[in-house]
């Protein structure tokens, strides 16, 4: 069971650092409840258990379909 | 009394010369004129060009040349779409510094070698990250049963455009409920089909996991005629799929009988307003449904798609979202900013729990043909309106407009929107969902609540 992080500022500071992301001061408060309210939502998806063998949905195709088949 | 034909009977006018296709557009134009500046569905608009294209095609069937099954019907997109000559706006004021686009997209292509006579571009929420269409930098739609109210999105225009009367048809886009949402709360079809079905080529992205393009119409004829005429692969869509199509106009009044059709329970049947379930009761009562079906971790299903929406969207707008945040719609830019920061193990269990999901409500619909759940949980709000109150809980209204729709979206299910009509009262939408590649068998239920009178996409005085 995951714990959604009790405050993400300094998550978001940082991870906006590192991509290089400048969060403008008069946007930051709006994007902390943004990012609060992702990663609510996303605690539902990450408590759910799902079998080991899951692969993620999409399919690499090897050959593109740009190329006429011969 | 104004009459508004629908596209089929527009086509069988212009091309038993009845009608002229520049009257038919000179026509549309007039009504757009008239109605546009209030309810603010286009963008563009291609008067020049219509008139001229309207003019070629009444000349073709002078000369005996045959004009295609949507002869002299005028249509707009929303503006995702590529138009040659045209800036693709994408509901933005950034994508308003590129060039024109060079060629059309291809299901504006396929439209027009039908006939049919492109009239402009047409009014979203911002880079389609919405669920009202309240663009700040183009200005809200406005619903055509009450201009104070929201048109529902990201497909707002193309749906007023339509319900309005002012053209018979109108393409959009639907990730989360963007086709679906607008259409139940002006009252009109609309359809998402299968994902992938239709080529997304020269079309402005939201998602690539998740964008479906679809028709909207007054009509489950048009919805047949148009969605048919789009369907076939396309080498310049590496999703689009190489199925052959699959027509449904030739199936439409098949019936329902030996059809398995359930309503769906628990997650589709609370968190709404009553008149919504009493439209879905409605549409099961005409169908003769008893059934209930539980789709399972439908909640879960719509956080995952939001993972999903919020990590692909961001990350296509990063190069803007570091040099010109400010450029965004306020409504869209946080959302943006703060999507591009999602850990990637979030977004992988989100496309993880999409593969269980997919499986599960395959097996579900091993045992029924069709599910009918609401569309949108309340009628259409007022513009402007930020919070929504649903079973006692107060929420904020955007995001929670599309509870509905998202989960459906989310695995490609093709669905459509049949348009409840209610005297006096707000229009409410039922989805009718099939399993992937049968939109025949949703649209001949459509087709036949039709027939019995149970929707319909009336013209609003």
């Amino acid at each position: 069971m995951t714990n959604p992080i009790p405050n993400p500022t300094a998550y978001i500071d940082q991870a906006a650092t590192l991509i290089g992301l400048p969060i403008p001061s008069e946007y930051h408060q709006s994007v902390v409840e943004n990012f609060e309210r992702i990663a609510a939502i996303a605690q539902l998806v990450l408590e759910f258990p799902l079998p080991e063998e899951t692969e993620i949905a999409p399919v690499f195709e090897p050959e593109s379909r740009k190329v006429p088949p011969l | 009394m104004p009459h508004y034909p629908d596209a089929t009977s527009i086509a069988r006018s212009v091309r038993n010369q009845e009608t002229s296709a520049k009257s038919v557009v000179a026509a549309a134009l007039a009504g757009i004129a008239e109605k546009n500046p209030k309810l603010n569905c286009f963008t563009t608009v291609l008067a020049e060009q219509a008139m001229a294209d309207a003019a070629a095609l009444d000349h073709a069937i002078a000369q005996g040349h045959e004009p295609g099954p949507l002869a002299g019907v005028p249509f707009g997109v929303k503006d995702l779409f590529d138009i040659a000559g045209v800036t693709t706006l994408a509901g933005s004021k950034i994508n308003a510094d590129r060039p024109p686009a060079t060629q059309d997209a291809t299901l504006v292509t396929r439209l027009k070698q039908a006939g049919a006579i492109l009239v402009g571009a047409q009014n979203m929420d911002e880079y389609a990250y919405g669920f009202v269409t309240e663009n700040s930098h183009y200005g809200p739609s406005r619903n055509p049963h009450d201009p104070t109210r929201i048109t529902g999105g990201s497909s707002g225009g193309s749906v007023a455009a339509v319900a309005s009367g002012m053209v018979p048809l109108s393409l959009g886009s639907d990730t989360n409920g963007s086709i679906r949402v607008p259409s139940a709360f002006c009252g009109i079809f609309g359809l998402k089909p299968t994902y992938g079905r239709l080529s997304r080529a020269r079309t402005y992205p939201f998602v690539g996991s998740l964008d479906h393009l679809g028709p909207f119409a007054r009509s489950v004829r048009d919805i047949a005629l148009i969605f048919d005429i789009l369907q076939g692969p396309d080498p310049d869509d590496p999703v689009c799929t190489t199925r052959p199509p699959q027509l449904c106009l030739p199936e439409l009044e098949k019936g329902i009988d030996g059809l398995r059709i359930a309503v769906a329970a628990d997650y589709f049947a609370k968190n709404a307003e009553p008149e919504v379930f009493e439209a879905v009761g409605t549409v099961a009562r005409a169908l003769g449904v008893e059934q209930r079906v539980t789709i399972p971790e439908a909640h879960r299903a719509r956080a995952a798609a939001f993972m999903i929406t919020a990590s692909e969207g961001s990350h296509l707008h990063l190069a803007d979202l570091r040099s010109r945040p400010q450029d965004f719609d306020f409504a869209t830019r946080d959302r943006f900013l703060a999507g591009a920061l999602i850990p990637t193990g979030w977004y992988l269990q989100a496309q993880k729990f999409r593969r269980w999901y997919r499986d599960r409500v395959q097996e579900l619909f091993e045992m029924v043909d069709i599910i009918l759940a609401p569309t949108v949980p309340c009628v259409a709000p007022p513009i402007g309106q930020q919070k929504l109150v649903l079973d006692g809980v107060e929420m904020l209204l955007r995001p929670n407009i599309g509870l509905f729709a998202q989960p459906l979206s989310f695995i490609g299910l093709p669905i459509i929107n049949v348009p409840v009509p209610r005297s006096g009262q707000l229009p409410l939408g039922v989805q009718v969902i099939a399993a992937p590649y049968n939109e025949a068998l949703a649209l001949r239920v459509a087709a036949y609540l039709e027939a019995a009178g149970i929707v319909s996409a009336p013209v609003p005085e």
